[in-house]
């Protein structure tokens, strides 16, 4: 029974409340760097690791902060690990710390991490806290990987830096744009919520035929 | 869900006969002269491209409605306008599947996807246009010289026609060449004379109101006369006030995009104020913007986003209601709050 609520907190972060195409939390860094799809994932992992470990030490600490200095608290404990991933990231990885720039810093005011840390590691046990950070940060890591790729491809004719489309292909320039971005989020956000209703739809259908 | 009640905004039409229908036959018929002048010009490319876009926006638009399972709406003829003004839009040189993605997206994303024909909050040629222009700036420029008459063999041997910069850069063109459509550029926007004989044909008919078009090319008149200090001479080239009116997509945008229904204000007010926003706007892109040759379509874009706005500080006073006393109670209450 415990694992089998585990894992339904793990899944709800990656499909019935993915970040960005649920909630639609998170549009700043999704529209500003899914213009390609290695910074895509480079940027839904940095806020994964921030979002599990901030969710892991805000749930073990949220007996002693006090109720009305939580939101100064939950920052220093975010911008501790944004500041940890920073470094990392700079150290080993340069040139994504160069396309990300500083869109890494920005994630100590990501709402993803606040509005977890708000509404779910401040009223839940430690173990719950991470698997729902850490199912947020891969649904984040997700959609930004399928968004940033879906604008690659058309806006630029590659995918993770490869020729993916075929020669005399004329990239769509727009879509690598900041308007493309919002166009290719809208018709995307657009898609999933016609499928998720559509399941939805027929889920409903099937429980209630099993009702009958 | 909204597409069942029948909610209409104002103007109501007074005449149940008209239908949408007949105005876009209207708008169609008064485009023809322009299609058969840019086919004259820039031969068998120009039909095709014409053909393609009205095709494709026609073809989006049965695909769109059959994929909702909602009645097909093809037959009001606004998509073959669309088409057709999208074409008018696109250069010569311009492949064939630009106009393609070009009609899908005024249809689907521009129009469709907010609702259909007299929901869409700018001009769906006109936004396609520019996405057009942003995504293939290079495969956009109106550089396909005018060869008159080649399509019946009449033209000048391909030798000697050579690709040249748009009259707004390059003023070596006659005035009866930037009327009759002799110059390169957008497929509809070169020949200003069937582009005139259409729009008049259009007010006289009552299909477009006077006011937008009227508004719109007196005030960039009188800005480019301010601005370049002559109202015309040969000598001086681009930098004249008639030149200017004339050239670019001034004459097709006012006439025919920016009296678009649904994206232009409904008071007579209102509409002369989006004529003399759209000049504005027109004039600082063209002389004060280095990116772009041309901000007509710009412009036009920015004042259709514009036009709720505008609707709403034009709006007519309630018959019965006098004008000061309402202003002062509006204040009273604004006070109290």
């Amino acid at each position: 029974m415990k694992k089998n609520n585990l894992l339904r907190v793990f899944t709800n972060g990656i499909l019935n409340e993915n970040p960005t195409f649920r909630l639609l939390l998170g549009m700043c860094p999704t529209l500003a760097i899914s213009t390609a799809a290695s910074s895509g994932v480079g940027m839904g992992l940095a806020a994964t690791f921030v979002l599990v470990f901030s969710n892991i030490v805000i749930s073990s600490l949220r007996r002693i902060i006090p109720e009305k200095v939580r939101i100064p608290c939950f920052i220093v404990v975010i911008a501790t690990f944004v500041t940890i991933i920073d470094l990392v990231i700079k150290a080993f990885l340069t040139s994504l710390s160069d396309t990300l720039g500083i869109f890494i810093p920005l994630i100590v005011v990501n709402c993803i991490i606040f509005a977890r840390a708000e509404a779910f590691a401040f009223k839940n046990p430690v173990l719950p806290s991470a698997m729902d950070g850490l199912g947020m940060g891969l649904g984040f890591t997700c959609s930004l990987t399928l968004l940033s790729s879906v604008r690659e491809i058309i806006g630029a004719g590659t995918w993770f830096g490869m020729q993916v489309m075929p020669q005399g292909y004329e990239p769509m320039a727009i879509i690598t744009k900041p308007t493309g971005g919002f166009i290719t989020l809208g018709l995307l956000l657009l898609i999933v919520n016609a499928l998720v209703k559509h399941f939805q739809k027929r889920r409903n259908k099937k429980a209630e035929e099993g009702i009958a | 869900m909204q597409s069942k009640l029948a909610v209409s905004s104002s103007p109501f039409l007074r005449n149940t006969a008209v239908s949408t229908r007949d105005l876009m036959l209207d708008v169609i018929l008064a485009l023809l002269p322009t299609v058969v002048a840019s086919v004259w010009f820039f031969g068998a490319p120009a039909l095709a491209l014409i053909l393609v876009s009205v095709f494709f926006a026609v073809l989006a638009e049965w695909v769109y409605k059959k994929l909702l399972h909602e009645k097909s709406t093809i037959s009001d003829l606004s998509a073959v306008v669309t088409g057709l003004l999208l074409a008018f839009n696109l250069p010569a040189s311009a492949p064939w599947w630009m106009a393609a993605i070009g009609s899908v997206i005024a249809i689907v994303l521009v129009k469709q996807l907010f609702g259909g024909i007299g929901q869409n909050f700018m001009n769906p040629a006109l936004a396609a246009r520019t996405i057009l222009m942003l995504s293939w700036t290079g495969l956009m420029a109106a550089n396909a010289m005018p060869n008159g008459g080649q399509i019946l063999g009449l033209g000048k041997e391909a030798a000697d026609v050579v690709t040249s910069a748009t009259p707004l850069v390059n003023g070596n063109y006659t005035l009866w060449q930037l009327m009759i459509g002799d110059v390169p550029g957008m497929l509809g926007e070169t020949c200003k004379l069937t582009l005139i004989l259409g729009g008049v044909y259009l007010i006289l008919r009552q299909v477009i109101d006077w006011r937008v078009p009227v508004s719109f090319m007196a005030t960039a008149f009188v800005l480019f006369w301010i601005q370049t200090g002559t109202i015309y001479s040969v000598q001086s080239g681009t930098d004249n006030a008639v030149y200017q009116l004339f050239s670019g997509g001034l004459i097709l945008g006012a006439f025919f995009m920016a009296t678009d229904y649904v994206t232009c204000p409904v008071t007579r007010r209102g509409r002369v104020i989006m004529g003399v926003g759209c000049a504005l706007l027109l004039f600082v892109i063209r002389f004060y913007n280095n990116g772009y040759p041309e901000g007509c379509s710009f412009a036009i874009l920015f004042m259709n986003i514009l036009t709720p706005l505008i609707d709403k500080f034009t709006a007519p006073r309630s018959f019965g209601v006098s004008k000061p006393a309402a202003q002062k109670s509006g204040r009273k209450g604004g006070a109290k709050a």
